[in-house]
């Protein structure tokens, strides 16, 4: 007997569907599974037989053959159990001929039959609404993360059994087997625009004491999506800005979420019955961290943390002491805003569209140019400093110093601005970001190319006088020239102004990053 | 042979004898007295320099002179500009004859200046401050244009910043380095050695091709005091290189100027400490030469001066020549400039602190007014959040 159930599996963070045959013939008895299979894959045979026998179904002692076609492609992940299971059932005569067609099947098997969470469900379900799937049946635990998907009927289960009664069971009573689940994307979004009820409400700005020239870089970074640095000493209160900056940026849009979610969901990361990701990514790793857990990679591609960042933030502390191929990989995701893994089993690209913030001490002490404290010299500095190549520097466009707080003023207590006033302006900045670079490729000023500078950055000729001035003062290289007009449109934006003016070019100076400072 | 040409002869030896690594100053002096000069130790055998040297010494001199002709190493020297002065010619600089362990010879790599002309060592840190940096501006561009000669070590910082600034006001300068002659360390002072050369005079008492090596230099150090008649600081922590040559400065018989600091900054713990000691303030370039010039006189009558408080409470309560000249450029600034401009040293300080030192009217224009002031080239944003004045224009 012959029987073929849909399923699917992932090509990065996007799918293909995948068709599951099973062919139970005479033989000699084996269990045979076949097309292209990674370890997990090839173990569901062991999961599935022992499954089906503890919910009271023994395999016949046949020969059973399974495939997972296209059969070129390499599989991998647990969401095949399932389809398999079901497959077998049909083969069997023992859910009637044709009952499971059109739908889809995800979902793990645990040993006593119990349907466990699977990775990347949103993109497959995604991918099969496209196809034409007009039902899915997935674990309990991803059924709402699969229920997003507008135009696909989304059941959820719990047990093989529950699969099987609802299979055998008739149009009518077969509803109340297997609930229908769905979710409402208003009250999703609804909750995260109006003041983040989740986790970022922790963070407020307005628990940041003084600051203020920290505080304005990270409005400007915001607004801007412009990468930022923050140099000072331990204990300036750098990684508090870091983790504030998701709060004042403009809260997901449904696409974004979408596009954050699959990735997560790609690399196993939701969380039990949670449908979207609706807040701002912030990821921070360690400074020991491999290159391949930060770009991505392994054997079979995985999407590393600047993907897990993507549409939020990264911030790298204590940037100088990461790893210097780490940090060099980085140069590519953070130009085209994806990365591209190649691995003997497959070629995937992951979405890498994050805001780079990064904190380091100014000197291997921590408190140049204080030379009353600080003891290093300008040699040491220098290495320091050159741990973090050119090239990463060059796509920083924002550097800011903190200061050591002082005691007064802990004592004070002024609480600064609150998140949500900071955001109300982003927004506004962004709003005219967006309608500045409707149809084009560019979404904020930050990712202006150099060869569009003079279009969205044009000058005065008071204000070229300026920058001429400044670009020959300050020793400006083309590309610092390029970062400060692209700053310089931020503020601006955040002003309202149309045009930029001079104060906006020195305020965007104020912020250049350069090596200069340090060390030579 | 006439006189010239004996004396020729005698430098290609000498050439030979001071190209040897492994021996020590006073070793030279030895060798070079008991068998009648440099000619009379390359003839001498391995018997006669074991008398002085050790056995080991001895092996690898005969090692060294097979590998060294001296003829031909001797034209290829000059012909690279090094010249070679021993303490038996009479272009020795006289006031380093006098010194305690005085050098036996002096590499040279341009044109030692005439005795008469004084000399003033203006020595102080490598990571000086924006101030030192001000300071060894203007006290090098003084001496310079007054045609006094500016000793020092070359190196970043104090150093290299008073020479070169010396050179500008179109004085000498005489640098003395650690390393070979023929050796500019550090390198980032290249342009500095090669105007050193045309402008002055690069020494050095190492073998050509010696590498800067870190016991090079309290020998190195003494050489500095040594060529000087006064000794002045610009910046020094308290336990630093500078305040070794300050001592050697001192066992030679030297004046030492201090230029003082704040009590506050590390930097100027040293200078302050010599004040207390009883070391001459220089307070401002102008009145620095005047007194230099008045030592000369009072040396040349052999006058001895006691340097008591007495004597300082008698000079002049106050001139103009006291005061450190004022930047030019920024009595042209507008107000608000200038407002922010004043509040602003030679000591970095945060923009935060800056504000604060401002009237509240300004606060808000504050940043594009740092920017201005960075742009006129009057400040310098030492990091993206401190700025101090500028010691040092730039000049490309």
């Amino acid at each position: 007997m012959y029987s073929m159930i849909l399923s699917g599996a992932l090509q990065g963070v996007s799918a293909y569907l995948v068709s599951v045959e099973v062919d139970i013939a005479n033989g000699l008895p084996a269990f045979l599974v076949v097309g292209s299979l990674s370890t997990e894959v090839r173990e569901s045979r062991e999961r599935v037989t022992v499954a089906l026998k503890n919910v009271g179904l023994h395999l016949p002692p046949k020969r059973i053959t399974v495939n997972l076609s296209p059969a070129d492609r390499r599989k991998d992940g647990t969401a095949f159990d399932l389809p398999i299971a079901v497959g077998i059932l049909e083969a069997m005569g023992m859910i009637p001929k044709g009952s499971a067609e059109g739908t889809l099947f995800l979902g793990e098997l645990g040993l006593d039959g119990e349907l466990k969470k699977a990775r990347g469900v949103l993109p497959i379900v995604q991918s099969a609404a496209l196809c034409g799937v007009r039902q899915c049946i997935v674990p309990k635990a991803n059924a709402k993360e699969a229920a997003v998907v507008p135009g696909v009927v989304v059941r959820e289960a719990g047990n093989i059994l529950d699969i099987l009664h609802y299979m055998m069971a008739g149009e009518k009573e077969r509803q109340d087997i297997l609930k229908v689940i769905s979710v409402d994307m208003d009250s999703l979004f609804g909750e995260a625009a109006h003041g983040f009820a989740g986790s970022q409400s922790r963070y407020d700005f307005s628990e940041v004491t003084g600051q203020e020239s920290a505080r304005r870089a990270a409005e400007i970074a915001a607004a801007g999506f412009h990468n930022l640095l923050m140099a000072g000493p331990p204990g300036a209160g750098k990684s508090m800005i870091a983790k504030r900056i998701p709060g004042i940026l403009p809260p997901l849009t449904l696409e974004e979420s979408l596009e954050v979610t699959a990735v997560v969901s790609v690399a196993g990361l939701m969380e039990e019955g949670e449908a979207l990701v609706t807040e701002r990514p912030f990821r921070s790793p360690h400074h020991t961290i491999s290159q391949a857990a930060l770009i991505g990679g392994s054997a079979v591609p995985r999407p590393g943390v600047i993907s897990l960042a993507h549409r939020g933030v990264l911030f790298l502390d204590e940037l100088p002491e990461f790893q210097r191929a780490a940090l060099d990989a980085l140069r590519q995701p953070l130009e085209d805003r994806n990365v591209n893994i190649s691995r003997m089993n497959g070629n995937v690209t992951y979405p890498s569209d994050f805001m780079l913030v990064c904190a380091m001490n100014p000197c291997p002490c921590g408190y140049y140019p204080d030379t009353n404290r600080c003891h290093c010299l300008i040699t040491q500095i220098g290495k320091y400093m050159g741990k973090i190549s050119g090239p990463i520097l060059d796509r920083i466009d924002l550097c800011v110093e903190l200061q050591p707080v002082n005691y007064a003023s802990l004592q004070t207590g002024k609480k600064g601005e609150s998140s949500a006033d900071i955001r109300r302006r982003v927004e506004r900045a962004r709003q005219i970001q967006n309608e500045r670079f409707a149809g084009t490729d560019c979404r904020f000023n930050g990712d202006i190319e150099a060869a569009a500078i003079e279009r969205y950055c044009g000058l005065g000729v008071e204000e070229q006088h300026c920058m001429e001035r400044l670009y020959n003062s300050l020793q400006l290289s083309a590309r610092a020239y390029h970062r400060i007009l692209r700053v310089a449109r931020t503020i601006a934006d955040l002003e309202g102004r149309e045009r930029i003016e001079t104060g906006h070019l020195m305020e965007a100076a104020f912020y250049r990053p350069s090596l200069e400072y340090w060390g030579s | 042979m006439n006189q010239d040409e004996w004396k020729e002869r005698e430098k290609i030896y000498a050439c030979w004898l001071c190209n040897f690594p492994n021996i020590g100053n006073a070793q030279l002096h030895g060798l070079s007295e008991s068998l009648g000069g440099p000619e009379g130790v390359y003839r001498a055998g391995r018997e006669q320099w074991g008398r002085i040297l050790t056995p080991k010494q001895v092996e690898t001199l005969s090692e060294y002179t097979e590998k060294w002709p001296p003829e031909t190493k001797y034209r290829e020297m000059r012909e690279e500009g090094i010249q070679l002065v021993t303490i038996l010619d009479k272009e020795y600089p006289e006031r380093l004859r006098t010194i305690p362990d005085a050098p036996y010879c002096l590499f040279a790599r341009g044109r030692l200046p005439a005795e008469d002309i004084p000399a003033v060592a203006v020595i102080g840190a490598r990571e000086c401050s924006e101030y030192g940096r001000y300071v060894a501006r203007e006290l090098g561009t003084a001496l310079g244009r007054h045609g006094v000669v500016v000793v020092s070590g070359m190196a970043k910082g104090i150093d290299g910043i008073s020479q070169e600034a010396a050179l500008e006001g179109g004085g000498i300068s005489l640098g003395v380095l650690g390393s070979g002659v023929d050796i500019c360390y550090p390198a980032q002072n290249r342009d500095l050695y090669r105007r050193l050369t045309e402008g002055g005079a690069v020494l050095s008492t190492y073998p050509l091709g010696t590498p800067a090596r870190p016991q090079n230099f309290p020998p190195r150090n003494r050489i500095v005091s040594g060529l000087a008649d006064v000794v002045v600081v610009i910046e020094a922590r308290v336990r630093s290189g500078t305040l070794i040559t300050v001592d050697m400065a001192l066992e030679q018989g030297r004046e030492v100027y201090v230029v003082p600091g704040r009590l506050t900054d590390r930097l100027s713990d040293g200078c302050n400490r010599l004040i207390k000691q009883g070391a001459e303030v220089c307070l401002s370039p102008e009145s620095f030469y005047e007194e230099i010039l008045q030592l000369r006189e009072n040396k040349k009558e052999n006058k001895i001066m006691p340097r008591s408080r007495k004597r300082r409470a008698e000079e002049p309560p106050h001139t103009e020549k006291n005061e450190m000249p004022e930047d030019k450029a920024a009595e042209k600034l507008p107000e608000d400039l200038l407002e922010v401009y004043r509040a602003i040293d030679f000591y970095p300080k945060t923009a935060e602190e800056i504000g604060q030192a401002l009237p509240e009217r300004y606060r808000g224009q504050m940043i594009p007014c740092l920017m201005r002031l960075c742009m006129e080239e009057l400040i310098l944003q030492v990091s993206p959040g401190h700025f101090c004045r500028r010691g040092e224009t730039h000049r490309r």
